[in-house]
């Protein structure tokens, strides 16, 4: 066996990569349709769907809020991952300034969204 | 003395050498869109916490043309995303067994893009009833 | 008989570290018949027009995996290759992506060879076993968890597949890990903890980024972008759950 061998803490972003990709493939292609297209332009669904009443009660919802910090968080993650391993891809070796950037945007948006959900009350 | 010199050949643009290598970037760009997405939803999560004018805000913005022209590029990129995540799904699984036989790679894929148009549709029919 | 010959142009990637600073094409015009494979073109060159053509080569039946080169920019084994499937066209025949040129087509193997050695590729019993306990039992099923990954012959094909590999010399790499897993799924092998540490490391599963046409280059369908990846999720395993393990996982 190899000597000096460091483990690697990719399992940490990896896992987030994961879960954020299939969350993402799952839900996103109809979040997108839903909240970007259907709703805003009232074109096969309600128009109010999402007016503030609606958008509060489902935030204040525990289920609604655990969907709406997983939908923004993993998906960042899974981003940030793939984000990161593409500019290294692309030979741009930026190493921890990158890694902070990616994954430091991530972080912050995480924070962000469950400060702001906790604001929101149950 | 040794007459070797083993050289070493550049990456630079290593993925413009293959067809196969552009398809792989063209899906890892979709993380781009996945993001701006992202980024939309998060915004409009905290204008949510901002009261109800500011909440109004963000619809109105999203009502605009380019907030369509927009989502319907997120959309086009994020239905590619779902494609090929499932696509490369037989590879990054360990295998499954069923009745003694290995299940194939495209009953893997057909299965996960079955999954994700079934959420869709679940989604489409939740928003349908309870938004009206 | 050399009139019924078709002519193909074959475009050979020459590099000679004793005179050459960097490499460069050369083209050759060689006759061929349709059973001819792209090794035999690349012999006809070395024996007709340029005796200093230096490549590997053995058995000739995609069996000795010493033949592979980038034929127009594709991994592939030269030896079932056949020069007909590109006529008319111009043929162009590199040394292997991603290794470092030593002469020719003929690339730097062994950092490949300390990488299969570092997996250690061999049955490391669960426990002692003395000749008179008998031979290892292992059921069809037993078997079959691990015969994919035995076909590997180390071509290395999948390493000049492999952009994550010319990205970073370092990655044990598709081929070796298809091997690893290899002895880990063999009922008779208790090391997989101890090849963990290898698996999990910067050198490990985690440089892989999925991009498949490892697998898709493999002449023997070993699937090494499954070995990888399924070592990833072990590897994710051993992260998280090493504090609940008795033994600790891997250091």
């Amino acid at each position: 066996m190899k000597s000096g061998l460091k483990r690697s803490n990719a399992p940490i972003f990896w896992s987030l990569f994961g879960a954020g990709g299939m969350l993402s493939a799952l839900f996103g292609p109809a979040l997108v349709f839903i909240t970007g297209i259907a709703v805003p332009f009232g074109f096969l669904l309600p128009a109010d769907a999402m007016s503030y009443p609606k958008m509060l009660a489902f935030a204040q919802n525990l289920i609604g809020k655990g969907f709406i910090l997983a939908v923004i968080a993993l998906f960042l993650w899974f981003a940030a991952h793939r984000i990161y391993h593409s500019l290294h891809e692309f030979g741009i070796h930026a190493g921890l300034a990158a890694k902070l950037i990616c994954y430091g945007s991530a972080f912050v948006a995480t924070v962000i969204s469950v400060v702001v959900l906790l604001g929101l009350g149950f | 003395m040794s007459k070797r010199r083993p050289y070493v050949r550049s990456m630079e643009g290593w993925w413009k050498k293959n067809p196969y290598f552009v398809e792989y970037m063209i899906h890892e760009s979709t993380a781009l869109f996945v993001a701006g997405y992202a980024f939309v939803l998060l915004v409009g999560l905290i204008r949510l916490g901002q009261g109800e004018a500011a909440w109004n805000g963000w619809l109105e913005a999203m009502q605009s043309p380019l907030s369509l022209i927009f989502h319907l590029v997120f959309l086009v990129a994020i239905a590619y995303h779902t494609y090929t995540w499932f696509k490369i799904m037989p590879i990054t699984m360990p295998p499954i067994i069923v009745g003694g036989k290995r299940v194939g790679p495209g009953v893997i894929t057909g299965s996960g893009l079955l999954a994700a148009v079934g959420v869709s549709l679940v989604m489409l029919v939740l928003v349908f009833w309870f938004g009206g | 008989m050399t009139e019924n010959l078709k002519i193909i142009e074959i475009e050979v990637l020459r590099y000679n570290p004793e005179s050459d600073q960097e490499p460069h094409l050369e083209v050759y015009s060689v006759p061929f018949s349709d059973d001819m494979s792209v090794l035999q073109g690349v012999q006809y060159i070395k024996d007709n027009f340029d005796g200093s053509l230096t490549f590997r080569w053995s058995c000739r039946m995609a069996i000795c995996g010493s033949c592979g080169m980038m034929i127009n920019g594709i991994p592939k084994l030269s030896c079932e290759t056949f020069l007909r499937d590109y006529y008319p066209d111009r043929i162009r025949v590199e040394a292997m992506a991603h290794f470092p040129i030593e002469k020719d087509l003929v690339v730097d193997l062994s950092g490949f060879i300390e990488k299969l050695e570092s997996i250690q590729p061999y049955i490391i019993p669960k426990e002692p076993r003395s000749l008179d306990q008998g031979e290892y039992i292992q059921s069809p099923k037993q078997f079959n968890d691990y015969i994919q990954f035995t076909s590997c012959i180390n071509c290395t094909l999948c390493y000049a597949a492999c952009p994550q590999f010319g990205l970073n010399p370092d990655f044990i790499g598709p081929g070796a890990i298809a091997l690893l897993h290899r002895y880990n799924m063999d009922s008779r092998d208790g090391a997989a903890a101890e090849r963990m540490e290898l698996v999990a490391s910067e050198e490990g599963v985690f440089n892989c980024s999925a991009v498949g046409y490892c697998s898709e280059v493999c002449p023997k369908h070993v699937d090494p972008a499954n070995a990888v990846n399924i070592n990833k999720t072990n590897a994710a395993k051993d992260y998280f759950l090493r504090f609940l393990s008795p033994k600790g996982g891997a250091k």
